[in-house]
């Protein structure tokens, strides 16, 4: 990517930073959520998650692994290379690894059978920070991008997809660690914020449907487009848990869990938060 | 035998025959998702495996909020944790608001991303509404502003608040406060400044 891209990246989070601090100077009593729809709409041709998709794209398309050879015969769910709509329907099973996969799960098991890259070389960055940038970040940008508009519809039709349904819905009400928090101590009632920022009840329809489809995000904060894979990491560090294994079955779980939660909502994302 | 085993027992043997068995309902965490949850987290800094590993408080209370808890599993809850607060040696349960204050407004401690080395704060406000000055408050918890304008300084109002502090659970089955002294959150003298952040006069929770 050009030097210029890298400099409007720059400029964006330099004035949503500025957005910021005046959010936390303003009236601090008036939702956080409020706050962050007027930014939202203040950046709206302007989300730097863009810089995330248009790379992203480019990594979809391009020759690349040992065995040199593009993503677009990956198939994420709706067929080798079939990308529009794909998210809106993840997790789901997939009889070739035998296992319920969400999108990023899926796409390194492309990466590691079509192109040729080691588990490890697949997933060495899942996460970026700054210029250790993340393809897959990059990629799950654009192919999520690709959803926006339509409706959730994450079926539990095979076995494994019910199995992971449930088991997610028993994580979200595991407590444990120093704190005895579990996801259900933040998220499980409606109009509940810790310090300011509102808690959407993930037990319902109506959050769940806020709360999931909003993902991946741009984080002005931190100046990255996050994943949903990301945002289960963070909040399980939050809740004094060890850290979340990238893919793992509990991931995975949690997400079938939310994401068919949230079926009927539009998608709506990459969005922009806080 | 207590009941409590029975049933962990049961789950237990459901869990080796596996599929059909009718006791096991949907929403019972078996043997095998234990397993699978160990399996999806690696340690971290101080973040330990077995910070997995539930006690009975944690396991009892792993439901959903709309379930409510059944009676004699409360009972047993908030008596196992009454049983675990330790009171100071010295009789002294309050000690400086100024102190109190800064623990309640810092939430680090116990992360993985936390240097151990640094003490963990109390995060009250996170989810309570304590003082009139700090607006950036919660709503997880009720409001303790004015609690101890409109409890007094008793001896027994200093029991019970720094009891409920060190165990919520002794007094609420389930509570969704953390445990701040059963689980060493905060030391016995940080127990004492929060102590003292609540009931002080001086306080500016009640000013
Ligand atoms: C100690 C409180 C706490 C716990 C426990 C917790 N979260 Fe969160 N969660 C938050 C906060 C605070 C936010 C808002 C984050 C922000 O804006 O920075 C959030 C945000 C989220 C969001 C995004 C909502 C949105 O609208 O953007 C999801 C989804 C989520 N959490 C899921 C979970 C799951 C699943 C768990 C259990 C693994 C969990 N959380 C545990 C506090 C918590
Ligand atoms: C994760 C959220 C959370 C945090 C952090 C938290 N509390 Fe609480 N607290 C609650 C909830 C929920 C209740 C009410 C449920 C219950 O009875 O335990 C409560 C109840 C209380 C009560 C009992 C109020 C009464 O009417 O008798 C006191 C006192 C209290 N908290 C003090 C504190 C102090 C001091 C801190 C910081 C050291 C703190 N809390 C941190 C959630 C929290």
């Amino acid at each position: 990517m050009s030097i210029s891209m890298f400099m409007s990246e720059y400029k964006c989070v330099a004035v949503a930073m500025v957005m910021v601090a005046s959010v936390f100077d303003a009236s601090a009593q008036s939702s956080a959520v409020d706050e962050i729809a007027r930014y939202r709409a203040q950046l709206q041709d302007g989300n730097p998650a863009e810089l995330w998709e248009a790379r992203g794209e480019d990594l979809w398309k391009q020759k690349r692994g040992p065995k040199n050879v593009s993503l677009e015969g990956c198939n994420i769910g709706k067929g080798a290379g079939v990308v529009k709509g794909a998210y809106a329907q993840l997790p789901r099973y997939f009889a070739d690894a035998d296992r319920v996969m969400d999108l990023e799960t899926r796409l390194v098991h492309c990466m590691v059978t079509l192109q040729g890259f080691s588990y490890a070389d697949a997933t060495r960055r899942v996460f970026g920070s700054g210029s250790n940038r993340s393809d897959l970040e990059a990629l799950t940008a654009w192919i999520t991008s690709e959803s926006k508009g339509v409706v959730m519809n994450v079926a539990l039709n095979h076995d494994k997809e019910k199995e992971a349904y449930n088991l997610g819905e028993k994580m979200f009400f595991f407590r444990g660690g120093p704190h005895d928090f579990a996801c259900s101590t933040c998220h499980a009632e409606s109009g509940k914020r810790i310090r300011l920022q509102d808690l959407p009840n993930l037990t319902e329809k109506k959050g769940a449907q806020l709360g999931y489809t909003t993902w991946p995000a741009y984080r002005v904060s931190q100046g990255e487009l996050r994943t949903f894979q990301w945002r289960l990491n963070d909040c399980f560090r939050q809740q004094r848990f060890p850290e979340l294994v990238f893919g793992s079955e509990i991931s995975i779980a949690l997400t079938t869990f939310l994401a068919n939660n949230a079926n009927g909502a539009a998608f709506n994302a990459p969005a922009i938060k806080r | 035998m207590s009941i409590l085993k029975l049933a962990f027992a049961s789950v237990f043997v459901c869990a080796l025959v596996a599929a059909g068995c009718a006791t096991v309902s949907d929403k019972t965490v078996t043997q095998q998702d234990l397993k699978t949850i160990k399996a999806s987290f690696k340690e971290n800094g101080q973040a330990k495996l077995d910070r997995l590993d539930q006690d009975e408080a944690q396991r009892l209370c792993s439901i959903a909020p709309s379930v409510t808890i059944a009676k004699a599993d409360a009972a047993r809850v908030e008596k196992m944790n009454l049983e675990s607060i330790k009171y100071p040696a010295d009789g002294k349960l309050m000690g400086d608001w100024q102190q109190g204050e800064r623990i309640a407004q810092t939430g680090v401690g116990k992360q993985y991303s936390d240097n151990p080395a640094t003490p963990s704060g109390g995060n009250c406000y996170a989810c309570h509404q304590m003082s009139k000055a700090e607006i950036s408050f919660g709503t997880i918890g009720p409001s303790l502003y004015n609690y101890g304008k409109l409890r007094g300084t008793s001896v027994e109002m200093q029991r019970y608040t720094y009891g409920r502090i060190y165990n919520p659970q002794a007094y609420s089955a389930c509570s969704n406060m953390p445990r701040f002294g059963h689980n060493d959150i905060l030391t016995e003298q940080q127990l004492k400044d929060v102590t003292a952040l609540l009931l002080d006069p001086k306080s500016p929770v009640n000013q």
